[in-house]
């Protein structure tokens, strides 16, 4: 799954780990480890992030297979909705006062 | 970001993880004697609490781009600091009462405001780390109100653990204001977001009623209420010794460090073993991806 060979380099890989709570609807991250392959790694988020009954299902995702926003130009790259109230249901006020509206 | 930041915040976030693993080993030596089945199945989980804690942090700390293995070597090798409380022996059970009680309770108190630290994986595994905090704080005042409440011997056993364990607790927030230099520069970055002092005032606050539901003693004879002040006053702290601890010469200093490494050097067999299945699996695959 990932492209580094465990056995060749000298630290095991970067995993991250999401978890579903019982309650929530998407996984959320929750930490990551490092685990040599994928079936430990789940092992491990098991037993790290989950001692409490913190989670239903598990995912472990190699650190390096994730394309992050860069957060120093997070200004231009969130730019389009600025401005943008209209997309929101507080932005209509005319209704107010009428029911299941 | 500024290299001063990332180089206090590696080192602080990296001892306290040092600290997380080394804590292991006080009440990591009781799991085989503690008293029964139900009180063992509780030191485990509190002792597996502690390596999660080590592990939260050293993930934060590698996001600063330190990687986790030299952090690993740094302990190992005897260059790097932990919190010198847990170079004190746990000599009795109750013993494992009074570290749940006051070591992880004046954690507590020192992690508490961390969760709103400026760094956000500090902060977050902070968060995670208080949340199964308050557990180990209560196991241990439960031991303690056990024996306190059992016979006159058990009651004595609890009192002399809480006499050995109050003061050095009290230090794990570091010496006095007037003798910490670096505070107010980690207090501007909000690494650090209350004085030493402050802190322990805290803390004194707060354990005295709870010494006192336990129907124990604090054994420091300064300790009285101040009205005016709306705090207790308490008495000076041996600091010769905490800086002797600090140095490396704690009663278990040594042995708290051999232990870690034997540890490492005996599991290293497992990690060489996980890492060339690993290799194997990873080569079949690419093999079969290959065909
Ligand atoms: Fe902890
Ligand atoms: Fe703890």
């Amino acid at each position: 799954m990932t492209s580094i060979d465990p056995a060749d380099s000298g630290s095991w890989p970067l995993w991250e780990v999401f978890i579903r709570s019982s309650r929530g609807l998407s996984h959320v991250h929750a930490g990551s480890l490092h685990a040599p392959d994928a079936t430990m790694a789940l092992r491990n988020a098991r037993d790290l992030y989950t001692r409490r009954n913190e989670g239903t299902s598990v995912w472990v995702v190699p650190a390096e297979a994730i394309m992050a926003s860069d957060p120093d130009s997070k200004g231009g790259f969130f730019e389009s909705p600025q401005g943008k109230s209209y997309r929101h249901a507080t932005y209509y006020t005319q209704s107010e006062g009428v029911k299941h509206l | 970001m500024p290299e001063p930041y990332r180089k206090t915040l590696v080192r602080q976030v990296s001892q306290h993880a040092h600290s997380e693993i080394i804590g292991m080993q006080p009440e990591g030596n009781w799991i085989s004697r503690a008293p029964s089945l139900k009180r063992k199945a509780i030191l485990m989980a509190k002792v597996q609490d502690e390596a999660g804690h080590g592990l939260y942090l050293y993930s934060a700390a590698e996001t600063l781009g330190t990687p986790r293995d030299e952090m690993f070597d740094q302990l190992y090798t005897g260059r790097a600091k932990y919190s010198s409380i847990f170079n004190y022996p746990a000599r009795t059970w109750a013993d494992v009462g009074a570290i749940g009680w006051l070591v992880d309770g004046a954690a507590i108190t020192n992690q508490v405001p961390l969760c709103r630290a400026s760094y956000g994986p500090y902060g977050r595994a902070m968060v995670r780390v208080c949340k199964e905090e308050s557990f180990h704080q209560r196991q241990g005042w439960e031991i303690l109100y056990t024996l306190s409440h059992g016979t006159e011997e058990q009651h004595q056993m609890a009192q002399d653990a809480v006499d050995r364990f109050y003061g050095p607790a009290l230090q794990m927030f570091g010496p006095p204001d007037s003798d910490s230099p670096n505070s107010g520069q980690s207090m501007a970055w909000n690494i650090k977001r209350f004085s030493n002092d402050e802190l322990r005032q805290r803390f004194v606050d707060m354990i005295v009623p709870q010494a006192e539901a336990l129907g124990l003693t604090l054994p420091d004879p300064d300790l009285q209420w101040n009205e005016e002040r709306g705090h207790y006053d308490f008495g000076e702290l041996d600091w010769d010794e905490f800086f002797s601890v600090l140095k490396g010469n704690g009663p278990l200093s040594r042995q708290r460090l051999e232990h870690y490494r034997r540890a490492r050097d005996e599991g290293a067999w497992v990690r060489e073993a996980a890492a060339a299945y690993a290799g194997r699996q990873h080569q079949e695959q690419a093999a079969l991806a290959g065909a």
